[in-house]
């Protein structure tokens, strides 16, 4: 076994707070605002690191658990995905079941985590979040059956990895639209603007966000790094579908790798930017939508 | 070219998603309007010789399908001073879900027509499933300009169809549907402003309420 995934790995792991910040700064900046700098994510976790957690007397151990299970699933799956375009560390015959599962669990982690809180905010947080995931999933499905159908591989490293780059000039209308699809999940799954928005602190309208609320110090530091991991997993699912890099060396495609999660940030938030948050009862639409764009996809497939 | 007319297809079906997933009725006009310019590059992708059926093909769906009418539905609008929101009897989520099956069966159902060989074979099934969510548009969309829109889309099908024959059909024949298409709309149109003067609203539903 080559270093190569490995090294690609590290490399994204290493980026991945930066992701975040490129966003946010993207959205201020289209609004007229300076905004945070993008290595702000950085400097909390290494505040969040070296503070003490506070406990509520209410919880149980299922809260200590929570940021922890959530940030190991994150990471089990990151080794799923060949993000250095050819091989994932990781691989397996329908091992895109697993990488959906283990988001899932990471999750249920931090659903369960906010629920044993007892807070009754954080238990609307757990509803929504859930309810949001509900939708997502088909579409993630969907998105992924797309390079399944193309090269015919049933592991995420075959699929998206040096395979892709033969099948791509005849599947490219289904392989955007899959593309497409899973941007619009990246925006769900990692709580942005249309469908949560991370920056606001308001217990009504927040989802993601409640969850956390009574996470402290480096629990808190943990689940801040897990969502940008998985930032950094659907961007890479985004690239790897949209520029196959198997014909590229190394190094040449871990640049465009890092380049194209760049881009995904940046696209997140010109989407901040550009338009309002959905409303509670439009979220299914609009990944309703992203399942419709992906189901176009496989269709155009199986013709 | 043959990239091209795909592409253009594929934004076809991309509009229809749209007009059924949004929730306002400028943008379902805005939605046509572009669906209406991309029928008219069309034949041109798909004949890429400038002979002058083609050039009036196109320049008379563009002039009818991407601005006139639009054009008309927009100051229809304002004029009637309708409320912008579509009122959907079933959900957006619903159409959406109902759109991707119609997309799922048209290619399903198009691989089983016999039809003499067309120059893409994306046309049929495209055409098939913008003709099912113009009915579904037309159906289960309670305001009568959307009901408009419907039509509009549900006739952009029935051109893609016509498209995969283009060849067998006259120029006049083309000529003489892009009117009555027009006239259709404007009929509506007029429809439409009775309705708004009568029941002080375009709610299509109401005109099985019997009135003195």
């Amino acid at each position: 076994m080559t270093l190569g995934p490995l090294l690609a790995l590290i490399v994204v792991l290493a980026v991945a707070p930066a992701l975040p910040g490129l966003a946010t700064r993207t959205r201020a900046f289209l609004t007229g605002r300076r905004g945070a700098p993008i290595l702000q994510l950085y400097a909390d976790l290494a505040k969040l690191i070296r503070k003490n957690v506070v406990y509520s007397r209410t919880t149980t151990p299922v809260f200590r658990l929570g940021p922890i299970i959530t940030v190991a699933s994150v990471l089990v799956a990151a080794t799923l995905l060949p993000l250095d375009g050819h091989t994932a560390l990781l691989s397996f015959s329908g091992d895109l079941v697993a990488f959906a599962g283990l988001l899932g669990l990471g999750r249920f982690a931090l659903v369960l985590a906010g629920l044993d809180t007892g807070s009754s905010f954080e238990g609307m947080g757990a509803s929504r979040e859930v309810t949001v995931s509900t939708f997502a999933e088909p579409a993630l499905f969907l998105g992924l059956t797309v390079p399944l159908l193309a090269t015919g591989e049933f592991s995420l490293g075959g699929m998206l990895g040096d395979r892709l780059t033969g099948v791509w000039a005849t599947a490219a209308p289904s392989l955007s639209l899959a593309a497409a699809s899973l941007f619009m999940l990246t925006l769900a799954e990692t709580s942005r603007v249309p469908v949560d928005d991370p920056a606001t602190h308001l217990e009504l309208t927040m989802i993601h966000e409640v969850i956390v609320l009574d996470h402290s110090g480096p629990e808190l530091a943990l689940i801040l790094f897990g969502n940008a991991v998985k930032l950094a997993l659907f961007g890479g699912l985004v690239v790897s579908l949209l520029v196959p890099r198997g014909g590229l060396p190394g190094w040449l495609a871990l640049v465009v790798l890092v380049g194209g999660l760049g881009l995904v940030a940046v696209g997140v938030g010109v989407v901040e930017a550009s338009m309002a948050r959905l409303r509670m009862n439009r979220v299914p639409q609009f990944l309703v939508a992203a399942s419709a764009l992906a189901t176009f996809g496989v269709i155009l497939l199986l013709r | 070219m043959s990239g091209l007319h795909e592409l253009l297809l594929l934004c076809v079906v991309l509009t229809n998603f749209w007009v059924l997933g949004t929730t306002r009725l400028s943008a379902t006009i805005r939605a046509t309007a572009i669906q209406g310019g991309l029928l008219a590059a069309l034949p041109i992708a798909l004949h890429p010789g400038w002979s002058l059926h083609i050039i009036g093909l196109a320049t008379g769906t563009f002039l009818v399908k991407a601005i006139l009418l639009p054009t008309f539905l927009n100051w229809a609008i304002r004029e009637a001073s309708v409320r912008r929101e579509v009122e959907p009897l079933i959900g957006f989520t619903a159409s959406l879900a109902l759109g991707a099956l119609a997309v799922a069966l048209s290619f399903g159902i198009a691989e089983r027509i016999p039809l003499p060989e067309s120059d893409s074979a994306l046309l049929v099934p495209v055409a098939l499933s913008t003709v099912i969510v113009g009915l579904l548009v037309l159906t289960t969309r309670s305001k009568a300009l959307t009901q408009v829109v419907g039509y509009l889309i549900l006739e952009n099908g029935i051109y893609v169809f016509g498209l995969s024959q283009v060849e067998r059909v006259p120029f006049l024949v083309e000529l003489g549907v892009l009117l009555d298409i027009f006239v259709g709309v404007f009929i509506m149109g007029i429809v439409v402003f009775h309705i708004n003067r009568e029941f002080d609203s375009l709610d299509s539903t109401r005109l099985t309420e019997l009135k003195d």
